[in-house]
């Protein structure tokens, strides 16, 4: 069965690129436009693997992390952020809420997929 | 990048536009407000990270200074002005304007932009109290195989809590495999005991040795998540090419994952491996002067041996009795030195049958004469192959096992083998080959003698046995049926009498003296591809692994080698039998002894009997008895001159309690079987 993954994202047309790549690699994608939205598909849809974004509204990324790090569902899961440059402390503050590692943005498809490979 | 991608950014990024345009007004007249603040810094942080994606790098480093001043504003550490908000927008409008762009016609004005950046550049600047970064560019480095191969030792103890990071150590070593070739050893040290243990918790360390072609950066890469999360040591521990990917594979076997690898230990283990390699070169070569050289082995009469393990057998039947005299004394003390007894005992047991373990190889060596003479007085062409000589064997088996051998390889070259002529007419290399190899599996040593002659005919087989009256014309055999007829006395379906084969007494011989070895024959024959004899043989002789089981008070042992499985039977089921000895087993129809009516015991048996099957000759056979007591180390005794000739056992074993259990032999005991059966 092919692996599921969840894309957040408030950007629609991230999501739709993170979407296409993933899916032409054979991948299940499940998408979410913010960590809210992610924590409430979570609970019906578990998922193998998680990409978040940090800024979003209604929920950002580092709190949807710590909230599926404490939950029971998809505990375990890796997750990736997407991160830019400019936010090397946010990237610290996702790794201690529990983040698997990160993508700097901007990134290519080629690189979306050598690090889905490299934690799922 | 597909088109419609660009399209649906393009869009998306109008649309967040519009809205960073709305909340600009907003905030102006509302500066305090934080949750304008906030969709003001994710519309620039969104446009700006999507369209480094798109390729709208131009847009991304325009932004790039802008949302570095709202997140400071968003911080506090700026205020929202007049002058700010009047800068964003006319940067939203050139952002506008950039995106349009996208067609290709110039619509920006550079200076304005310009103007733009640097106003923002100064207030970054001002913030910082330092110098402006660069824009960020993006480099994707990728790795420049180096031309060296290098070995790596890699030290990585994941923290205890990286599975909450949800990252797998093992898919790093995976990683890792892909840069070369590599070992591994898992520390385990750390690994508390199994009442404490906490699931969700990372004990294990890895020890990792990689020969790559890789910059030692590049390995590093592959820890970049995780290098926060673990102890990570990583070192050249070799250059030079020296420790190949041969020498990994004997790395991993000699180290375990708690000791301390560095490149002394290596090499050191390398050296060893060379030397001990190098002395058993000149331990071949030198064979014959060997006597002379000073080697660290001495020559032991064999009686001394046999009465060492002699004293070891006797030495093991104590021990069972001290074990089950502490199981019922019930004291702990005691226990903890009988449990060490036992298992100084095993190990004494083991080195003592060692000491008589000898290579097959002395035996298979001399076959290469046989085989070249008696092909030559046959006029074949035949080459011996052989495998897995330094299989070890007891003593005894080997010397039992030279005239068996003997006659299957007479019988493969003779009857199996055809002559070059033939070969070359049948597309077969004109050279026969016949393969002698030997494997140990379990307790037990497996001998093949593989040809690539003719095969048995079948057809052939078949007819001699009905001429024989061995079979029915009517009755319809398996081929491992057939092919076991070949072993009766008297049987060889060869037309013509040779010096060499075919007198019908060989294979009979084979069986009876595999059989005094308690191991089995089997044959199995491809026409026209070749004959594959296998001989199961035991390690030893003088202890063997035994099924105990007990019928009313007596108790009895049964060669653990042969029984396949232990299946119940109710009363009910055997009296729905109506006397007939046979039991359905998942559809195959097994004959069984009762072993009760073959020992007279008068006891009443139980409800629920147990059925031993045993494989006898290429068939399962079952063998009744009233339980299984379970497996028993079990010392063989002769039963001395007076019952020597008592058929159906083979020896007696002194058990733990002192009583005597008889031991059956289960081929013999089918053959009588199947003799009484021919009578009625």
């Amino acid at each position: 069965m092919a692996k599921k993954i969840m894309t957040v994202d408030d950007s629609a047309s991230v999501r739709q690129m993170v979407c296409f790549t993933l899916q032409e690699a054979g991948y299940d994608v499940v998408e979410a436009s913010d960590g809210a939205d992610a924590l409430a598909k979570l609970q019906s849809n578990p998922v193998n693997m998680i990409i978040t974004d940090l800024n979003m509204p209604v929920m950002d990324g580092i709190t949807l992390i710590r909230n599926v790090r404490a939950g029971n569902i998809s505990k375990f899961v890796p997750i990736i952020m997407l991160t830019t440059e400019s936010q090397d402390t946010k990237k610290i503050e996702g790794k201690n809420a529990g983040a698997t590692g990160w993508i700097v943005k901007p990134f290519k498809p080629e690189q979306l997929l050598a690090v889905v490979k490299k934690v799922l | 990048m597909i088109d419609r991608h660009i399209q649906a950014f393009i869009i998306e990024a109008n649309e967040l536009l519009t809205d960073l345009e709305n909340s600009l007004l907003s905030l102006e007249e509302d500066t305090t407000n934080n949750e304008l603040i906030g969709k003001i810094f994710r519309a620039l942080h969104t446009i700006k990270g999507s369209g480094g994606m798109f390729g709208f790098d131009e847009i991304a480093m325009f932004l790039h200074d802008i949302e570095t001043v709202y997140d400071y504003v968003r911080n506090g550490e700026m205020p929202v002005t007049k002058e700010l908000i009047d800068l964003t927008l006319k940067a939203k409008d050139q952002i506008a304007l950039m995106l349009e762009e996208h067609d290709g016609v110039k619509r920006t004005d550079d200076d304005l932009g310009k103007k733009i950046i640097m106003t923002f550049k100064s207030y970054v600047s001002e913030l910082k109290k330092e110098k402006t970064e660069a824009p960020a560019d993006v480099k994707i480095e990728h790795a420049v195989p180096g031309d060296i191969q290098r070995t790596y030792k890699v030290t990585f103890q994941p923290d205890k809590e990286i599975f909450m990071s949800g990252t797998n150590p093992i898919k790093l070593i995976e990683e890792l495999k892909t840069l070369g070739e590599l070992t591994y050893s898992v520390k385990t040290s750390e690994i508390p005991p199994l009442d404490t243990i906490q699931p969700e918790l990372c004990y294990a360390g890895f020890n990792i040795i990689i020969n790559s072609h890789s910059q030692l950066d590049d390995i590093k890469d592959v820890f970049i998540f995780v290098e926060d999360r673990c102890t990570l040591n990583i070192e050249i521990l070799d250059e030079t090419g020296h420790i190949t990917n041969a020498n990994l594979a004997l790395i991993s076997e000699k180290i375990d994952g708690n000791q301390e690898l560095n490149a002394d230990t290596i090499n050191k283990i390398i050296k060893e491996d060379k030397q001990l390699k190098a002395n058993n070169g000149t331990a071949r070569h030198l064979d014959d002067k060997s006597k002379d050289e000073h080697l660290s082995s001495l020559r032991v009469s064999a009686e001394k041996l046999d009465y060492l393990v002699n004293l070891v057998s006797e030495l093991v039947i104590v021990q069972a009795r001290l074990s089950q005299t502490v199981t019922k004394l019930n004291n702990t003390d005691l226990y903890t030195i009988s449990e060490e007894v036992e298992r100084l005992t095993w190990e004494l047991r083991d080195s003592a049958l060692n000491i008589r373990m000898l290579p097959i190889g002395t035996t298979f060596s001399k076959f290469k004469r046989l085989v070249r003479d008696l092909s030559a007085e046959l006029g074949k062409e035949v080459e011996l192959t052989t495998e897995g000589a330094e299989t070890e064997l007891d003593k005894t088996v080997i010397e039992r096992l030279n005239d068996p051998l003997v006659h299957i390889i007479r019988n493969s070259i003779d009857h199996g083998v055809e002559s070059p002529d033939i070969r070359t007419k049948n597309n077969k290399p004109r050279v026969g080959n016949i393969q002698l190899s030997a494997e140990q599996s379990g307790g037990y040593v497996l001998v093949r003698i593989k040809d690539d002659g003719k095969g048995i005919d079948k057809d052939a087989v078949r007819e001699k046995a009905i001429s024989l009256g061995l079979i029915s014309p009517d009755v319809e055999l398996k081929d491992s049926e057939l092919f076991a007829l070949i072993f009766h006395p008297g049987f060889s379906t060869a037309k013509k009498v040779t010096n060499v084969s075919g007198r019908g007494v060989g294979m009979d011989v084979v069986r009876q003296a595999i059989e005094t070895l308690r191991g089995n024959v089997e044959v199995d024959s491809k026409p026209g591809e070749g004959t594959v004899i296998t001989l199961k043989l035991p390690l030893t002789l003088a202890i063997i692994d035994g099924l105990l089981v007990k019928i009313g008070s007596d108790m009895f042992v049964l060669p653990l080698s042969i029984v396949e499985e232990c299946i119940e039977i109710s009363k009910e089921k055997l009296n729905d039998l109506h006397g007939r000895n046979i039991i359905d087993v998942r559809g195959e129809i097994i004959p069984f002894i009762k072993l009760r009516e073959k020992f007279d015991i008068t006891e009443d048996s139980p409800d629920i009997q147990q059925i031993v099957i045993a494989g006898v000759k290429n068939q399962r056979l079952g063998f009744m008895v009233d339980s299984v007591v379970g497996q028993h180390q079990t010392v063989l005794k002769n039963l001395g001159k007076a019952f020597k000739d008592v058929e159906g056992i083979s020896g007696a074993t002194i058990l733990g309690d002192g009583n005597v259990a008889l031991i059956i032999d289960i081929n013999k005991m089918a053959e009588i079987e199947e003799a009484d059966n021919l009578k009625l």
